[in-house]
């Protein structure tokens, strides 16, 4: 293992002698690896703004009368949790952070294809995020994160507008993303690093960039179309003039179901890097996890109407959108099989990154699976618009993208910033998320097929029960949230120096300093073998190299 | 990787320019990496254009599909000449920057110049007469018959017409004495072809607004002569640009004026 | 266990079909959600470095083994899509002859009104052991009517009808819910629904009741005795039709200005432009808000719109209306 540091100063460290300069530095820079931590802090913090509001509304939900907040405050903190939790954090999180970070460091490029694009897509991001916020902040909005009409454009008095702006403009940021990430791709690459050499996690990267090149935009002008009939007045999906109000939904979700896979796929290639690295073996069926992140990323473009199985599609449309509803399970299971696969006659440890990576699998399971039964269009029709469906999406988005997300970030944490964290700390608190999520959630499904509505302030006594299992469990899970705060940020004075590769992994961003320096490559790298190259007894020398005591 | 070795490049690390001129940014090794970059950028930037106009295209046929007569009818009371003279003055503007591309690579300043110039004249020579379409549209709601009549308190509108969305829409009555007893309902498809009419063209306004502005740049730079037969790029990805938006306008023309 | 079920209560005739299939594909998932894991738990234990196992040639890749993971998924949810499609079809294939109801969501209660002219609010009584179907439209926003028990579902969207069907089979009372997002009130915007034995239904439609209408207004709502059940709404309908001037155009012997809606409704139509279209509520309710979208072939284009003249209301009743002139719209028991 190559791990000679190469001389060239490190991305974090500045010689600005003033405070103001410093500031400068930062926010002016177009390194995307200072852009990537600019990142990191923008989108945990309104990952804790949402975490926020889902807090209210699970408190809330304590009591079936409603008691705590009135009809319309309830409104407003679910419609704040999803609109913040989707647009702010799920859909930009992996490939704004992990993506930005790691994408021209795997492909052996000093930066993405155009930096200041990527600067701006920050600027955006922020942008956008202040719109919404300040919509929140002027009294709220009350459309839930989908915005149906003609509920959304005409019906509710709130700051629409404002909000419908901040996610308009947070689609240019993930489409400048997107865009820098396909073209770096596809012309950036190092030497010898051929499409079939890339780690998985670049596959997942370009997969997604592709998604949200072509489905961002049709969001973008559905968003327009619904800001412009607000504000004329009169509007292309008003049932009075003949318009129809399903057809914001099928434009709604040809955008918003691809937007699903924007965030799950980053979280399969993380997970691919993670399995990998933590058998010391290379990952079994690498095509097949790569082919089938384009076959997701294709099929998830042609099943946006099983969101609409009730709104009065027809019968001959809901049974192709379920036919090709249950495609899609084919290429995530297939991904599943193969981790599964690369466990076999490996040299496992039980690292934090690790353990989420398994927690990532036994989730997404569940959550893949209960997608079956809702593009089963006959139990859909039962358990659509319930808890069943929160539950399901919630395995799926926080079982699968949080937890990639904390797995990448745990993983690469020594290369961002130089230092380990603390691994008891990671342990614990990978297995207490684990732990409370199941217990927030699970009860959900069994609740949405008793019959229990989403977005209900007030329910019937006898999902009572249920809910305040749920709620308990989410205090367990708020508290696995908060750990990896205060550990992380302490292993910035305190974590011990991890040096260029402390988990021993392959990758070109192993083989630079940790953190890297500015430029990434001195001399830019030339790639003779596959990704994941452990050498065929790397396995067996790590396990026979295990001593008690040495980490699990 | 197991076994990479660190190979002396084209471009070192010490960021020497020597080889080549200042354009090329410090991340790349190559200028010829650098075009592929900035053209499959721009590629792949229409492909979000494309998919942007295509939401309101979708909308455009669901309803065309569901009121096939409407649309006939309202078609009709769009100003086809005009739409022609507009639909030629694009397809002109889409030649002269071509032929502003071809002088950029073989180093022809003034002739980029003169090309890009008459490519901006071309430009807001369209959105001059769509100005004028529009205010015709507004001026009929005023009841006045011309834009200029409107500003000068001039001839007055014979009949009740205003094909401009919202409450005083009033699409005029030609079937039938029918139509005229009930006039007080105005909540007719009609309004959804106007609506898609207006915000489909005002979008592409909006793109030739963006695509004037890099025109202006281009021919700013061009002016400084910042391009040479070897560093072009800007004027080739503009040009893509503004090629786009006379698709777009290829397609508009048709879906909206000449409908039958 | 009163306070804590896990299952909801089977009340009608869809509700043993769709839980077997959930059943099913819960034991499916435990195969697959239950047993992966312990093939996960089993291989991370077994080949921790800590364990001295045999780590020699570990494969990279199978085909057969690719193939076999992709092949018996795929078989495995085909057979649960085809499973599910046939009772989906089921599920929006009503019978010939039901019971129907007119639905009116509204931000935020639910207005139901029976085949007697009877109306309710926020509850809907069904007889047990009949195919009852509801045809619904909203007077604002999307709301949707769920009823859990009975596993049925369907978004009441404005501007046009939506149908549900569904049979009862056990009596008591069930939750009405809302399911689709609707504003302030989304919660408050249910009831209930209670199945009864015919002769009771009988009986209960024939008891007068107060309730709000839906324009607002509240008032006593005089019902028709039993025998003329089917009709009053059609009754009422009928009069609106002659006060609307309707009649002067849609003569029954079709020598008015506008076609004979006699026999019109659940049969073919043919239009001006040559196509047909099945004669169905949403083409009669298009047909009298946007009488030129489809024009009848022979008539002319000459029909004012009554959009805005005519409430959701009395749009249902003018449509109960055109189907009592048709055999297949009669409806009744």
């Amino acid at each position: 293992m190559a791990t000679t540091a190469l001389p060239g100063r490190g991305y974090l460290e500045d010689d600005t002698p003033t405070v103001w300069s410093w500031v400068k530095a930062w926010l002016l820079t177009v390194d995307h690896k200072r852009i990537a931590i600019l990142y990191l802090l923008s989108i945990n913090f309104f990952f804790l703004l949402g975490g926020l509001a889902a807090t209210v509304v699970r408190i809330e939900l304590v009591t079936p009368q409603g008691d705590l907040l009135s009809s319309d405050l309830y409104n407003r903190a679910f419609t704040l949790h999803g609109i913040i939790m989707v647009f702010f954090f799920l859909i930009p999180v992996i490939p704004a952070v992990l993506g930005n970070f790691l994408v021209p460091l795997m492909i052996g490029a000093r930066d993405l294809a155009f930096p200041r694009l990527n600067l701006l897509s920050w600027y955006l991001y922020m942008a956008g995020g202040i719109f919404a916020l300040s919509a929140a902040v002027f009294g709220g909005v009350d459309t839930g994160w989908t915005f149906y009409t003609p509920f959304s454009s005409t019906y509710a008095n709130s700051n629409v507008i404002l909000t419908i702006a901040g996610a308009f403009i947070m689609g240019f940021s993930s489409i400048a993303t997107g865009l820098n990430f396909i073209v770096t791709i596809h012309t950036m690459r190092a030497p010898g690093m051929t499409w079939f050499r890339l780690p998985l996690f670049i596959w997942a990267s370009y997969a997604t960039s592709l998604i949200i090149v072509l489905a961002t935009p049709v969001v973008g002008i559905t968003l327009l179309l619904l800001a412009i009939e607000r504000l004329w007045g009169v509007g292309i999906f008003d049932p009075a003039l003949g318009g129809d109000p399903v057809l914001f939904q099928h434009l709604f979700w040809f955008y918003s179901h691809p937007a699903v896979y924007i965030m799950i796929l980053p979280g399969f290639g993380v997970i691919s890097e993670l399995i990998a690295t933590f058998s010391r073996r290379r990952i079994f069926g690498y095509e097949f996890i790569a082919f089938s992140s384009m076959a997701i990323a294709l099929l998830g473009f042609l099943v946006w109407g099983h969101h609409m199985f009730v709104s009065s599609q027809s019968v001959y449309a809901g049974l192709v959108f379920s036919f090709i509803t249950m495609l899609v399970a084919i290429p995530s299971a297939i991904k599943v099989f193969n981790w599964t696969a690369t466990l076999y006659k490996g040299s496992i440890s039980y690292r934090t990154p690790m353990l989420y990576a398994l927690g990532f699998i036994g989730l997404f399971v569940i959550g893949g699976l209960t997608g079956i039964f809702l593009g089963v269009v006959a139990i859909d029709i039962h358990v659509t618009d319930t808890y069943f469906v929160v539950a399901h999406f919630h395995y799926v988005m926080v079982g699968g993208t949080i937890m990639a997300y904390l797995g990448g970030l745990h993983f690469w944490w020594p290369k961002m910033t130089g230092r380990m964290y603390n691994e008891v700390w990671g342990g614990i608190s990978a297995l207490v998320i684990f732990v409370g999520f199941n217990m927030t959630f699970f009860p959900q499904f069994v609740l949405g097929y008793l019959g229990m509505p989403r977005r209900y302030h007030v329910y019937p006594q006898e999902f009572q029960v249920l809910h305040v299992l749920s709620s308990s469990g989410a205090t367990v899970l708020a508290i696995g949230f908060i750990v990896p705060i205060i550990y992380l940020m302490f292993s910035l004075w305190k974590g011990k120096p991890a040096g260029n590769n402390p988990w021993e992994a392959t990758g070109l961003e192993w083989q630079v300093s940790s953190p890297p320096p500015t430029h990434n490559f001195t001399r830019i790298p030339v790639v003779t073998s596959e990704a994941y190259a452990f050498p065929p007894e790397a396995a067996e020398r790590d396990a026979a190299s295990w001593r008690p005591g040495s980490p699990l | 990787m197991a076994t990479t070795t660190q190979t002396t490049s084209a471009h070192h690390g010490d960021h020497g320019h020597a080889a080549h001129g200042p354009e090329l940014q410090h991340h790349f090794e190559t200028p010829a990496q650098q075009k592929e970059a900035a053209t499959l950028g721009m590629w792949a930037f229409l492909v979000t254009e494309v998919m942007l106009f295509g939401g309101i295209f979708l909308a455009y046929a669901v309803y065309r599909w569901a009121f096939p007569d409407v649309w006939a009818e309202a078609a009709h009371h769009l100003n086809t000449p005009l739409g022609t003279v507009n639909t030629v003055v694009l397809l002109v503007s889409s030649l002269t920057v071509a032929l502003a591309v071809n002088a950029a690579e073989h180093g022809r300043r003034t002739r980029l110049l003169q090309l890009l110039g008459v490519t901006l004249v071309l430009g807001v020579a369209f959105l001059g007469i769509k100005a004028f379409e529009y205010s015709e549209k507004f001026a009929h709601c005023a009841g006045y018959k011309t834009p200029i009549a409107w500003a000068t308190g001039g001839e007055l509108l014979g009949e009740q017409e205003c094909l401009v969305p919202g409450r005083a829409f009033a699409f005029p009555a030609e079937h039938g004495a029918a139509t005229e007893e009930h006039a007080s309902t105005n909540k007719t498809p009609h309004q959804l072809f106007y609506l898609l009419y207006f915000i489909a063209t005002g979008l592409h306004a909006v793109h030739m607004l963006i695509g004037l502005t890099i025109v202006s740049i281009l021919t700013f730079l061009a002016w400084r002569g910042f391009f040479t037969p070897t560093y072009f790029t800007p004027v080739e990805i503009g040009g893509l640009y503004w090629h786009l938006i006379d698709v777009v306008w290829v397609f508009l023309f048709p879906l909206f004026y000449l409908v039958h | 266990m009163r306070d804590f079920p896990l299952f909801p209560q089977q009340a009608s005739t869809f509700a043993g079909p769709i839980d077997t299939l959930y059943g099913v594909l819960v034991l499916l998932s435990l195969i697959f959600g239950g047993v992966l894991p312990f093939i996960i738990l089993y291989l991370m234990v077994r080949y921790h470095r800590s364990q001295k196992a045999d780590r020699a040639n570990a494969p990279h890749g199978s085909i057969p083994l690719e193939l076999t993971w992709t092949v018996i998924p795929l078989i495995l949810v085909m057979g649960v899509f085809f499973w599910g499609a046939f009772l989906y079809i089921q599920m929006r294939t009503p019978p010939q002859r039901t019971l129907e109801i007119y639905v009116i969501g509204k931000q935020w209660m639910w207005h139901t009104q029976h085949p007697n002219g009877k109306r309710e609010n926020n509850e809907l009584h069904v007889p047990v052991g009949q195919p009852v179907k509801l045809i619904m439209t909203s007077q604002d926003v999307i709301h949707s009517f769920f009823i859990p028990a009975f596993r049925v579902k369907q978004d009441v969207v404005p501007g046009r009808y939506t149908t549900m069907w569904f049979e009862a089979t056990q009596e008591g009372e069930f939750h009405l819910f809302c399911a689709e997002y609707c504003g302030t009130e989304h919660s408050l915007m249910g009831g209930r629904v209670v199945a009864m034995s015919l002769s009771d239904y009988e009986r209960w439609l024939a008891t007068p009741g107060e309730v709000i209408l839906p324009d607002g207004s509240s008032g006593v709502v005089s019902v028709a005795p039993m025998a003329a059940m089917g009709d009053p709404m059609a009754l009422v309908g009928g009069q609106l039709f002659s006060n609307l001037g309707c009649a002067g155009c849609h003569r029954d012997d079709g020598a008015g200005v506008g076609p004979s809606l006699v026999g019109l409704y659940g049969n073919q139509e043919k239009l001006a432009d040559g196509s047909t279209i099945l004669a169905d509520e949403n083409y009669l309710r298009e047909s009298i808000l946007n009488p030129g979208a489809k024009i009848v072939a022979g008539y002319a284009n000459v029909m004012p719109s009554y959009d805005g003249q005519v409430s959701e209301d009395q749009l249902n009743q003018l449509i109960a209306y055109i189907k009592s002139l048709s055999d297949a719209g009669s409806s009744g028991n």
